[in-house]
């Protein structure tokens, strides 16, 4: 059980929870994440961490409106009990100094971190971690319009150069993420490593991007879990060729070496059964409401 | 004087054509008018050879001899003395191979039904037993146990009864491990795991649950916390897979994760939100005990057609006969000496079909058992939506692998003393799946009961120090 201690809205569909969760703050690092289940009858779903308060024992998660699940606990308000919280799960990104081998990105100079959507969620613990260490940190996070836009001066804080795109040009510079990175690059700036996180078909094209340049790009990925302890299997994705379990070997990989189409397939498993559970299980949501 | 039936009494069972639609138990137990006219056929031999063919040496015939008197207390506390579940392993053991084979009505006919009557004690109890065990005095002195599965719960069931201060951590939302997310509703009622887990959560015994022990706390910090032993039964881990072609197709599944879903995560209940696919045709791929509990439960889902694949003959399965002959009985059909060879795509990256290779027996191998071989040029494919691979498990690294001074085995399995359970790290002791890789309940539940054993007389050693 944990206590939902903050929550604000970042956009109609995006929202930030701080919890208290002292065990989890405690040990924490960019890249990890939890499964939660907020009630009997739930689901267990995977949120990365997006923040962690050692001192204060909370973590932040970030999180869109994407199924019943996230519908669900959206509807949780500040004083609210998260029936399970556990974590941290998966193995931390290595930014630095830590192991991860075949994933370290070693003595880096200057970062690019980029953030699809709801992924800037989870980008902006990477910059920040980077930004406060001395690595010169540019940000591009992309958005489909002015009105989801989420973090902005968090970002700001937390990286050297920021840059906005929007599909629709509403707000910063018309276009994607990726026509960004490589305008960048073409002007000349040299990054050491490029950190992508977003949605699959956003990462796979930063990851086409990136590799004619030999840059070394890691991305995270967000496959269909149960356990998140490496017993079910569920989100197993290919790497190189070779079956990895994201939960325990990941969530990051190296994005030149994952197989994304076939990633997508996979979390698309269930989406007729989502959409039938959003029709079937309205009364459950309507039951919520009326409690 | 004895009952000189040849046989053992039936136990009742759902109609098989009805089970296989609904997830109720399928055998419903003896009555205690069955159970006293099966309790005597026991002859209570002097030498007693079930109670050295059980892994917890239950005191078989003198629970049995209760159980003729129609004394069922006293049944159960004579069985209670050695084993603290024995509604879950009277309904799960192999026991055909372990105290049932040894039992001298096996000479001549079938042996006495010791797993039944077994479970009808712990049933009885369960309904009308009074409770006479006080809650044991405290002795202060911490001992945490990692997980709750057979081996966890008997672990820490022990050394409560001894007065120790146990914490068990599982990192599910429930306890129970295997018992509640890979056994099945029909073969072990999750209702009859609750309450013996409550049982020793009375005695004093605190649970832990949503904590991932190497994630959230390490080994180490428990010992910082004032734990004085560490007893881990973290179970098996990883799934394995064949490494053919198609195994990421979507509609692929690892038995853990079916069964996780259906048992777990009760996707077979209208009022939960956990979705599993609705298939029409499935391939379980495996012949052991959990291939058959893949398959039931899939045939309980509502496939029409569910095929067991198997690369050996009916002989070499790994699963108990009653667990063969219940599947078969409810429509599964066995696809034997026949090997997957890769799984087909319906173009849209969903399961199409899985094409299968004939195999023969030849010489055999380094198991002893006739090595598969395939028949060159007899491929075929088999028309499924869904495969699920019930191949094994390799155990679960998140303990060694954030545990300094834990060795392993080249599988992965924790090195252990066989006496006393103690890992190659001091006062860390290990038992079940995690040492053993995937075995049996009651073997997991033997091992808890010789580390409890070892950790008290370590502890009690110290203590005089």
């Amino acid at each position: 059980m944990a206590l939902l201690q903050h929550k604000r809205r970042l956009n109609p569909t995006v929202t930030l929870m701080e919890v208290s969760a002292p065990l989890i703050a405690k040990k924490a690092q960019p890249g990890q994440f939890i499964i939660l289940r907020v009630d009997e009858h739930g689901e267990r779903i995977p949120l990365t961490i997006s923040d962690y308060d050692r001192e204060r024992g909370t973590v932040t998660i970030i999180f869109q409106k994407v199924g019943l699940t996230t519908e669900l606990l959206d509807r949780l308000e500040e004083g609210d009990d998260i029936l399970d919280f556990v974590g941290p799960l998966g193995t931390p990104t290595d930014l630095l100094d830590r192991e991860h081998p075949g994933l370290e990105l070693g003595p880096v100079k200057r970062v690019a971190v980029i953030g699809g959507g709801v992924g800037c969620a989870i980008a902006y613990p990477q910059a920040k971690y980077l930004h406060a260490r001395g690595v010169e940190v540019d940000v591009i996070a992309g958005f489909r319009s002015k009105d989801i836009v989420i973090l902005e001066e968090e970002f700001k804080k937390a990286c050297d150069h920021f840059y906005l795109t929007t599909d629709d040009g509403s707000c910063g510079e018309k276009g994607l993420v990726t026509d960004k990175l490589k305008t960048l690059i073409d002007s000349g700036i040299h990054y050491d490593a490029v950190i992508a996180i977003g949605p699959i078909i956003m990462m796979k094209f930063v990851c086409k991007t990136t590799e004619p340049y030999g840059i070394k790009t890691l991305v995270s990925l967000n496959p269909i879990m149960i356990d998140g302890t490496g017993m079910c299997g569920g989100c197993r994705v290919s790497v190189g060729g070779e079956m990895k379990f994201a939960c325990v070997d990941g969530p990051d990989f190296d994005g030149h070496k994952v197989d994304f189409d076939e990633l997508m397939t996979r979390n698309r498993a269930y989406q007729e059964r989502e959409a039938e559970t959003r029709r079937t299980h309205a009364c459950r949501l309507m039951q919520k409401e009326v409690e | 004087m004895a009952n000189m039936s040849a046989t053992k009494l039936p136990m009742p069972e759902q109609d098989p054509a009805v089970r296989s639609r609904n997830f109720e138990e399928v055998a419903q137990g003896y009555t205690a008018e069955m159970a006293v006219e099966e309790a005597g056929r026991c002859l209570h031999c002097k030498n007693s050879p079930c109670v050295a063919g059980c892994p917890v040496n239950i005191r078989i015939p003198e629970f049995i001899a209760k159980v003729a008197e129609g004394d069922f207390q006293a049944a159960y506390e004579i069985i209670h003395t050695t084993n603290t579940l024995p509604a879950i392993s009277g309904r799960v053991c192999p026991q055909e191979s372990q105290c049932e084979c040894l039992c001298v009505r096996g000479k001549k006919g079938e042996p006495v039904a010791i797993g039944r009557l077994e479970r009808f004690v712990a049933d009885w109890y369960r309904e009308h037993g009074t409770e006479k065990t006080a809650k044991p005095a405290s002795n202060g002195v911490k001992v945490a146990v990692v997980g709750s599965g057979p081996a966890g719960l008997t672990c820490a069931s022990d050394l409560g009864k001894l007065g120790y201060a146990v914490t068990i951590f599982e990192a599910f939302h429930t306890a129970g491990g295997v018992l509640v997310y890979g056994i099945p509703q029909f073969r072990l009622p999750k209702e009859i795991v609750r309450h013996e887990v409550e049982g020793i959560l009375d005695m004093g015994v605190e649970l832990r649950l949503d904590t991932v022990i190497g994630k959230t706390i390490t080994i180490d910090e428990l010992f910082e916390q004032g734990y004085q032993a560490v007893f881990v039964g973290s179970g098996a881990g990883l799934p394995m897979f064949m490494g053919i072609p198609g195994e990421t197709l979507s509609g692929v599944y690892s038995a853990n994760e079916y069964l996780t879903r259906v048992n777990l995560m009760k996707a077979y209940l209208e009022e939960y939100d956990t979705p599993i696919k609705k298939s029409r045709a499935v391939a379980v791929v495996g012949g052991g005990n959990v291939a058959m509990d893949a398959a039931r439960c899939a045939k309980r889902i509502g496939a029409e057609h569910v095929y067991v694949v198997y690369r050996r003959s009916e002989a070499e399965m790994p699963a108990r006969n009653e667990e063969i002959h219940h599947a078969r009985e409810e429509g599964i059909e066995f696809h034997l000496l026949n090997n997957p060879t890769r799984i087909l795509s319906d173009g849209k990256g969903s399961v199409a079909g899985m094409e299968c290779i004939k195999m023969e027996l030849g010489e055999p191998d380094a198991s002893g058992r006739r090595r598969p071989v395939e028949v060159p040029g007899s491929e075929f494919v088999l028309d499924v939506d869904t495969v699920i691979m019930s191949l094994g498990t390799t155990p679960n690294p998140l303990i060694r692998s954030t545990t300094p001074g834990l060795e392993t085995n080249r599988k992965g399995c924790l090195v252990v003393h066989e006496d006393t359970m103690e890992t190659t790290r001091p006062h860390v002791y290990a038992g079940g799946d995690a040492v053993t890789g995937a075995a049996t309940v009651i073997l997991a539940m033997g091992a808890g009961k010789r580390a409890a054993k070892a950790i008290h007389e370590a502890l009690s050693a110290k203590k005089e120090d």
